[in-house]
């Protein structure tokens, strides 16, 4: 974890791939189709589980329709820990993260099974609260989504519909606590009534964290939080996640190898909705176990 | 129907002058191979000569519908004894109404019949003569077009570009027939108004609070001036379209975010164009609905709760024209919820927001510059909507703001000013062109402002 | 910040639960009662007009025995339609009655006893002698329209001994009696769908409209499809970015939200009153309902060429087709549907407008059935509001009759234009 850091901060300017070293230009691969992934990766390799787990994931499959998007996934997510998952698109690593805190629900053709446990709690139980448990699991989506409401009242959204605070002064400081912890504070502060669709890009997007982290979640799930920013907000928003993952456990997906490597302790390598492999940040890129992850993090297809 | 016979003379030629066009084509161009020493395809040539001979006989017949008429009748006019051509205007159109129903063999007056009789035989004969030359005048012209087109056939002639220039000129002025509308719509209706306004003045008009347009018969009458305060008249329309609008809005709104947010989409496809029906439900039926039971139904209930309803109360016909606009709303409505984008809702959810509370503070909020442009249309709607105000609500000009009472309306005022005998001079009937003056322009910019409303919304999430 | 502990926002979210869940089944329900309401509005609408209408397909008939006597028809046996036409066939139909009810002997009574029948009646013996002179001379049993108010009683839309019973005691005993005798009975009501408007609702008929609402839809349809499709066609291929061009498209989106009853006025004033064009006539109302279909048919058929996806025009431009070609070639055949889905919903559309036609005369009570566009005549939805006027009840069925036979229009047309454009349909 502590080299991890070092190595994020190493790493923030120059956009080397890290598994460089590997020869790219080889004679390409063909890329394993849902029947040969079947074959070859219905195990996972590496350990799924967590040491401290919050989030429990045992057997999750999904279908969406006729298609079987996640195909026994097993892993674990720990408190204080960012979990990166990988893999080409497709590969069913958004949807895994979106069952987490059940925003499948809002997809008709969407069907979810398996264990799926928050605090060893059944997120699918009948008797689980939707909105608790996205209280508990915050979400950061892929393009920054700010509501068309002021900066304030972007984050005092989520803490007035759970009526976590009592009165305005509390809200107050919930706000201001929130775009703090987001490192908007000193670049709002002052327009805190202007709409928060004004702002850049990348002010969004961490407005959006503020929002989430508003609520007080244990679990926040970003799915491609960067994909939709510059380099320079790419990289404040990757600062944030390495101080955020002090507080909450992080799963965030991602389609950038770099990003994985600089912000994550462990990383789930996906593929056509199997998990293929999953470890350690700096095994999976520098020593993967498995004949696709290597494929993947050496640049032959992704 | 000698006219038919004519313009079926005039296709003969024009389906004549293709053939000879296409035949004069294929033979200066030569035959098999050598054809292709022409310009364009033998039948552009056709189509060239057949557009030649259509159009100036066409064109004669348009000029001739427009003006014979009144040359007849002037003449018809001049031929008049003294006393007859001297009467005021109404009762010369009197007259000649007589003599056009005289010439087409139908019974007259019999003490009118004697004086208008000559008149009516010329009325005949001038017909006769123009018939006539109608017909020669067409069928030269088209002769004469063709003519014109068959000499100018040479092979390397460019019949294809002729003829595609004057298709464009076709498509282009059909395009035109808009701005004509609207202009014609301006112009007729400004002009009349502008009479009215001669004889009542424009601040009377707008701003006076009596509206009784009666004028009496004979100058002695009691209050033969009438009276043109349309004071009474917007606040009526304001009242019933008001009404609906409270019944339609948060209906309709409702409608639109129960099937767009809440309804599974098997049951969002039965129900929706089970709903559109209401939209297609011809006003007039509303409006029989709307008296023969709405109506009665409110003032009996108005009865055992002790209120004093009127029979045809604005709130009868204020439901029914809220009815009618609900389908008018929610597809709106629908069109701008619909046009939020998933990320907004995902970020709610994702907040553990319910889905009311999306709804409430995160869907509306931002449809809601759409939302008002729909509202604004069905409120543009509701101040036109004629049928159902005639039907259903009174015709007394009151002023009063009580939905129990009968008032009246623009729309209902302007049906009963222009239906039944009406003299094209008297305040009265003119009246009707000032009253739908006002009621284009207003819906005019209601619609102007609500289309600008909603596109603006659109282009914010384009 | 006082940053809460998990358990402490667990909690106050847990709190906050109960009246949130509260709102929201209320919200839905508030979205539910809506859409019943709409749907119960519209059930109620159509059982009313059926529960009213139904009833004027029937119309109660006397068979009465009608002797075609020469002495009263062509008593010198000339046959001349003149005299045929001329004769008072009501005493034909007196003395059958006569004949049924032979107590009814005194003036009064055989007034009351005459008043039974449709004044129509004997229009209808006359019509019929006219088509067939040789009738005169024999005797035929013939089914004849009972009055309208005979007709309320026996279809019981009138209690026997309500105050509004127009019908004298002596006249329900006869109707009894004829009953009885088997010369009285519902039977379908030709007349509503054969005849013009009447004063007399049992002769009142709805083909005069009808055909009325069919010249103008004719006029309407030969104008603005054309026209319709020729001004998309130049919007969407021809038309260069110009503010000509704008003014256009904002007209034709105006046009389409103006209140009908202006097309009206603009009817009266410029198609009337400038060019001299007959009052009543469907023509003029063809003319109207056009310019109020044009920006439906423009709008539907630029929706329609645009769906054409660019893969057609560019195929068609790499084998050398000028652009009026491709329009004419190519665009159009594919875009045909969608204009005529366009085109049939405006038709539908202008078969249910009434105001604008009340501007330009279509109100005049017309009995003949107008013979072509430049005959007086009404319309469909027009019948319906001066029927709903009229003060006789038994114009009430008629008028939930007529507005059922409009609503069956309108289905159809409507049914046609979904299924062209389900069968036509293209995804590209």
């Amino acid at each position: 974890m502590l080299l991890m850091d070092k190595e994020e901060g190493a790493v923030a300017t120059p956009r080397e791939p890290v598994a460089e070293r590997r020869p790219v230009a080889e004679a390409p691969t063909k890329v394993a189709d849902a029947a040969e992934t079947d074959r070859i990766a219905a195990d996972t390799v590496g350990d799924v589980t967590a040491r401290d787990p919050v989030i429990c994931v045992r057997g999750g499959n999904v279908h969406y329709g006729e298609t079987h998007a996640l195909r026994g996934i097993s892993l674990d997510i720990g408190r204080n820990e960012v979990v990166a998952l990988i893999g080409p698109s497709g590969c069913g690593k958004s949807t895994f993260i979106r069952c987490l805190n059940r925003m499948n629900d809002t997809i008709e053709s969407a069907r979810v099974t398996g264990d799926f446990r928050l605090d060893g709690q059944d997120i699918y139980a009948r008797d689980t609260d939707v909105v608790m448990l996205r209280a508990r699991v915050g979400m950061v989506f892929q393009k920054p989504n700010p509501f068309p409401k002021s900066i304030y009242e972007n984050v005092a959204y989520g803490p007035r519909i759970h009526g976590l605070a009592s009165n305005r002064a509390e809200l107050d400081d919930i706000v201001y606590g929130s775009l703090e912890r987001a490192g908007l504070v000193d670049e709002v502060k002052n327009r805190l009534d202007e709409p928060g669709t004004g702002l850049s890009g990348g002010q969004q997007q961490r407005l959006c964290i503020a929002r989430t982290i508003a609520v007080n979640p244990e679990v926040i799930l970003m799915d491609e939080p960067c994909s939709a920013l510059d380099p320079i907000a790419t990289a404040r928003i990757e600062d944030l996640i390495d101080e955020l993952s002090q507080k909450y456990a992080i799963a965030i997906v991602t389609h950038s190898m770099q990003q994985a490597a600089r912000v994550s302790n462990r990383t789930a390598y996906f593929h056509l909705g199997r998990l293929v492999e999953v470890g350690p940040t700096d095994k999976i890129f520098t020593n993967p176990s498995h004949k696709l992850t290597e494929d993947y993090v050496t640049g032959r297809f992704g | 129907m000698r006219l038919t016979t004519l313009v079926l003379i005039l296709a003969a030629m024009t389906l004549a002058a293709y053939f000879v066009g296409r035949h004069r084509a294929l033979a200066i161009g030569g035959t098999g191979t050598a054809a292709r020493r022409l310009h364009s395809l033998p039948r552009y040539y056709g189509y060239f000569t057949s557009l030649w001979c259509l159009l100036p006989g066409l064109l004669v017949l348009a000029a001739w519908a427009a003006f014979s008429d009144t040359v007849i009748t002037g003449r018809v006019v001049q031929s008049l004894p003294e006393a007859l051509r001297n009467q005021p205007e109404a009762q010369l159109s009197l007259a000649l109404n007589d003599i056009r129903n005289l010439a087409a063999g139908q019974m007259v007056d019999e003490s009118r019949q004697a004086e208008i009789s000559v008149a009516a035989d010329l009325y005949n004969e001038l017909r006769a003569i123009s018939q006539r030359v109608l017909s020669g005048l067409m069928i030269a012209a088209g002769f004469v077009g063709f003519a014109v087109a068959w000499t100018r056939l040479r092979p390397q002639f460019r019949a294809r570009n002729h003829v595609e220039t004057a298709i464009r000129l076709a498509l282009v002025a059909a395009s035109l027939v808009a701005i004509l509308t609207t202009l014609g719509i301006l112009l007729s209706v400004t002009f009349e108004a502008v009479r009215f306004f001669g004889q009542v003045p424009f601040t009377e008009f707008l701003f006076g609070l009596t509206w009784s347009p009666q004028t009496a018969i004979r100058a002695d009458q009691v209050g033969s001036s009438g009276a043109f305060g349309a004071v009474p008249l917007f606040a009526g329309t304001l009242l019933i379209s008001g009404i609906a609008l409270v019944v339609a809005v948060p209906i309709g709104l409702m409608i639109a975010i129960f099937l767009s947010e809440y309804a599974r989409p098997a049951l969002r496809r039965v129900v929706k164009p089970v709903l559109e029906v209401l939209a297609g439900i011809p006003t007039v039926v509303y409006g029989y609905f709307a008296a023969l039971t709405v109506a009665p139904m409110i003032r009996d209930l108005g009865d055992r709760l002790g209120l004093d309803v009127a029979s045809e109360s604005a709130l009868g016909a204020g439901l029914v024209m809220g009815v009618m606009i609900i389908p008018f709303v929610s597809s709106l409505s629908d069109d701008v919820i619909n046009a939020v984008p998933r990320a907004m809702r995902e970020g709610s959810y994702g907040l553990g927001a319910t889905k009311s509370e999306t709804i409430k503070r995160v869907i509306l909020p931002a449809a809601l510059p759409g939302i008002v442009g729909g509202i604004l249309l069905a409120a543009s709607r509701a101040i036109g909507e004629t049928m159902i105000v005639v039907m259903a609500a009174g015709l007394s000009a009151n002023l009063t703001a009580n939905p129990l009472e009968s008032v009246t309306t623009v729309t209902v005022q302007i049906v009963t000013l222009l239906v039944g005998d009406q003299e094209f001079d008297s305040p009265k009937t003119l009246a009707a062109f000032a009253l739908g003056l006002v009621l284009f322009v207003v819906t005019l910019v209601l619609n102007i402002i609500a289309l600008q409303v909603v596109r603006r919304y659109r282009e914010q999430y384009d | 910040m006082a940053i809460l502990t998990p358990a402490e926002t667990r909690r106050r979210v847990d709190a906050s639960l109960r009246r949130r869940y509260r709102t929201e089944r209320l919200f839905r329900l508030y979205g539910l009662v809506s859409v019943l309401l709409g749907i119960g509005f519209l059930l109620v609408l159509f059982t009313t007009i059926v529960a009213n209408g139904y009833g004027a397909f029937q119309h109660t008939y006397l068979r009465l025995e009608i002797r075609f006597d020469p002495a009263v028809i062509d008593p010198d046996g000339t046959r001349d339609p003149e005299v045929i036409l001329g004769a008072d066939y009501s005493q034909l139909v007196k003395e059958a009655l006569r004949s049924l009810v032979p107590e009814a002997d005194d003036r009064a009574s055989r007034r009351e006893l005459n008043a039974l029948l449709s004044t129509g009646a004997p229009y209808e013996l006359q019509q019929m002698v006219l088509a067939n002179p040789g009738l005169v001379g024999q005797t035929r049993e013939l089914w004849l329209p009972a009055d309208d108010e005979v007709d309320l009683y026996v279809k019981g839309d009138v209690p026997a001994d309500a105050d509004g019973q127009r019908l004298s005691g002596r006249q329900l005993a006869w109707i009894g009696q004829l009953a009885e005798a088997g010369r009285l009975d519902r039977r379908f009501n030709a007349a509503f769908f054969t005849q013009g408007d009447s004063r007399e609702p049992e002769m009142a008929g709805i083909w005069g409209a009808t055909k009325g609402s069919f010249f103008m839809l004719l006029v309407t349809l030969v104008l603005s499809f054309p026209l319709g499709v020729a001004a998309a066609i130049y919007l969407e291929e021809f038309a260069p970015r110009s503010w000509l061009v704008d003014v256009i498209e904002v007209n034709i989106n105006n046009l389409a939200a103006v209140p009908s009853i202006v097309f009206g006025l603009l009817g009266l004033a410029v198609f009337i009153n400038f060019f001299g064009l007959p009052r009543s006539a469907p023509l003029v109302g063809g003319l109207v309902l056009t310019l109020m279909t044009l920006p439906v048919v423009i709008i539907a058929s630029r929706a329609a060429i645009k769906s054409v996806p660019p893969s057609v025009r560019e195929a068609a431009l790499g084998v050398g087709a000028s652009q009026m070609q491709i329009v004419f070639h190519h665009v159009l055949p594919l875009a045909m549907p969608g204009m005529l889905t366009g085109a049939i919903i405006g038709m539908a559309r202008a078969l249910g407008e009434s105001a604008p036609l009340l501007m330009i005369g279509m109100v005049a009570f017309i009995v003949e059935v107008p013979g072509g566009p430049l005959s007086p005549a009404t319309a469909l939805p027009v019948q319906i509001y001066l029927w709903a006027d009229s003060p006789e009840r038994a114009f009430v069925e008629r008028t939930s009759a007529a507005i059922m036979v409009l609503l069956a229009f309108l289905l159809v047309m409507n049914a046609a234009a979904v299924w062209l454009r389900n069968r036509f349909e293209r995804r590209w």
